[in-house]
């Protein structure tokens, strides 16, 4: 359990989460819909994690985006960034109005992450593979050159993203120093743009390749808000190597015509992006959790 | 304006000191890393080769060796650099940055991070190893990167105040080194400040600019036409990005005619970027010396300069060539 009760003075409970992840797959269909380009299926899977992140795990201060003591977050596979600037909306950084910025002219919300554009960013990314390297060499930082024992950083990645040579370079890299202050999320999705990522290019054994460059190995439901806090906590107490958590998500997570298909993983309006008539029944699925609630007043 | 520049005394005799720019590199790193804690070094498995080897012999908790993955030796350097760290990455030329340019750009230039990227044996002097080693192509790709400071210093006292100061500079720097022995044409005294151009030698016929260790053969060839009546202004432009545009232009405004020269691709390159600048700023008779459109090969370091014509000798020729055949052009710009 991170500090943020400490920090901000409440703590979500489990029920809450799930309802604030919730929130952010409505925020994202609204900011995908409005930017009218983008990508779909791995924000909207990535929303458990995020929230789990940003409102429970990590030691954050959304007033205060440079604190010196904060825990660090990079997302490596920029593209799903859109799941980012929601959750951190949702958090404090910036007015939730702002995400309907997202890809415009002028925006801080850049397509893909720029760390220059937006406090908060620690870097700026979307070209796969680079970012878990960043990540690597924060935590390098903190275990080696800064004492800072009490910080963590956490990374997400994507499956496809595995396909990049540089990704492995970094899993030897973290493996070799014995980077036990990262803590990497794989959004194992099965999925990436050409078709599922067994057909493109297969990534199994996946958890033997991890085992096999040094990583400390768990693999969870990625939906299941307990499980990737529990899964975080137990990282943090593996002190002798870098950690690896490859949470197993449905692609589209939260809308049923997204769920499992390759090609919501982004595109057009219609076809990777909801058009309006789409949002608008991708939004009525949430607001109901998909059915499961029959009365409003949830959102 | 112009900043006395004090040259080698012995820089014209036969046994001038002669001493690879890397070397400077390697005294000035340690130097940085004993100013600032904040410098660390990262190593893609030529750790000696790039000179790397006195800052991890200084400072062995501030060096990482990354292995031979030159695309995670930014990479980290980058969010080693976001972790307030001043990151100097080495390799050669031809790997970083010829093999991780996009996660320089995005990750590095785009991203505005302090790391500097030093490429090491870049030019044909490298010599036997042949084209695959000999980096020409990357002043081209790097000062087209925005946000990126490019330097080429001239000889290895320079290097050393070079690296010295880019660890304070606060920006992406790529500075390109060669592996070969060079004669130091500067002193410990000699100005140096990133973003300036140096009048090295004063003239009224022609302005030779040079880059990197070409300086040196520009100030030999600037005595050799002088036996043929042609006063040549030298130039020396060890940033190549900011170019010292006063300097540069108060130069060839004087002048009337523009020559450059350097050991790499004059395509993109040092000569690409005062075509350029003349071209926006003072439009002057050009003639560029490099390697044009080709690669290199294998050879003797003094053998393929003078293959490729760009021993002094041959810059001699063509400058001699070149200020005959076209007139001054300056007048009424």
């Amino acid at each position: 359990m991170g500090l943020f009760s400490i920090v901000s003075g409440q703590q979500l409970t489990i029920t809450q989460l799930e309802q604030k992840a919730n929130d952010v797959r409505k925020d994202i269909i609204r900011m995908l819909e409005h930017a009218g380009s983008g990508h779909s299926a791995g924000p909207l899977d990535l929303a458990d994690i995020l929230t789990a992140l940003y409102f429970n795990i990590m030691n954050i201060d959304p007033v205060k985006p440079d604190w010196s003591e904060r825990d660090i977050f990079m997302l490596s596979n920029g593209h799903t960034v859109p799941v980012q600037y929601a959750t951190m909306a949702e958090r404090g950084y910036f007015p939730v109005e702002e995400l309907q910025t997202l890809r415009k002219l002028g925006s801080r919300l850049q397509g893909h992450p720029e760390r220059t554009k937006l406090p908060g960013l620690e870097t700026t990314s979307g070209p796969l593979g680079s970012g878990l390297s960043q990540a690597a060499g924060y935590a390098y930082s903190l275990q080696y050159l800064d004492n800072a024992k009490h910080r963590w950083v956490y990374a997400v990645t994507g499956d496809g993203e595995l396909d990049e040579g540089n990704i492995w370079e970094a899993a030897m890299f973290a493996g070799k120093y014995k980077l036990s202050q990262l803590i990497v999320f794989i959004d194992r999705n099965n999925i990436q743009i050409d078709g599922p990522t067994d057909e493109v290019m297969p990534l199994e054994d996946l958890r033997g390749k991890w085992e096999a460059f040094g990583w400390h190995v768990q693999e969870i439901d990625g939906h299941n808000i307990e499980s990737i806090i529990d899964a975080a906590s137990m990282a943090r107490a593996i002190s002798n190597k870098p950690s690896v958590v490859i949470a197993h998500t449905i692609p589209g997570k939260g809308v049923d015509f997204m769920e499992y298909d390759y090609k919501w993983h982004g595109g057009a309006p219609g076809v990777g992006i909801p058009n309006q008539d789409q949002a608008k029944i991708a939004l009525e699925k949430l607001r109901t959790l998909d059915g499961k609630i029959t009365h409003e007043g949830m959102a | 304006m112009m900043t006395v520049f004090s040259l080698n005394p012995d820089l014209y005799s036969d046994d001038v000191k002669q001493e690879p720019t890397r070397a400077g590199f390697g005294r000035g790193l340690k130097a940085a890393g004993e100013t600032n804690e904040n410098v660390v070094a990262l190593c893609a498995d030529l750790t000696d080769s790039t000179k790397m080897s006195d800052f991890k012999a200084a400072f062995p908790d501030r060096f990482i060796e990354m292995g031979i993955a030159e695309q995670n030796l930014v990479t980290v350097a980058s969010g080693l650099a976001r972790a307030g760290k001043i990151p100097f990455t080495s390799s050669y030329a031809t790997f970083s940055p010829g093999r991780n340019w996009e996660q320089i750009r995005t990750t590095i230039a785009l991203n505005d991070q302090p790391v500097k990227i030093i490429g090491s044996h870049a030019g044909i002097s490298v010599g036997p190893d042949g084209a695959t080693h000999q980096m020409l192509e990357d002043i081209a790709l790097m000062r087209v990167l925005p946000n990126m400071i490019v330097l080429a210093p001239g000889d290895s006292v320079e290097a050393e105040k070079a690296t010295k100061q880019l660890a304070e500079n606060g920006k992406p720097t790529y500075m390109r080194l060669a592996r070969e022995k060079t004669p130091i044409f500067s002193t410990e005294e000699s100005p140096f400040e990133i973003g300036k151009a140096y009048v090295l030698r004063e003239g009224n016929d022609v302005s030779l600019l040079g880059t990197g260790t070409m300086t040196y053969q520009l100030l030999m060839a600037a005595k050799k036409l002088e036996e043929h009546g042609i006063q040549a202004e030298v130039v020396h432009v060890p940033t190549i990005k900011p170019l010292d545009e006063e300097t540069i232009l108060a130069s060839v405004r004087k002048t009337g005619r523009a020559f450059t020269a350097e050991e790499a691709q004059a395509a993109g390159g040092f000569g690409g970027a005062i075509a350029e600048l003349l071209g926006d700023k003072l439009p002057t008779p050009l003639k560029r010396v490099g390697m044009r459109d080709h690669f290199g090969e294998s050879g003797e370091p003094e053998e393929l300069l003078k293959h490729f014509r760009l021993d002094n000798a041959s810059i001699a020729e063509e400058a001699r060539r070149f200020v005959g055949d076209v007139p001054r052009y300056h007048q009424g710009f």
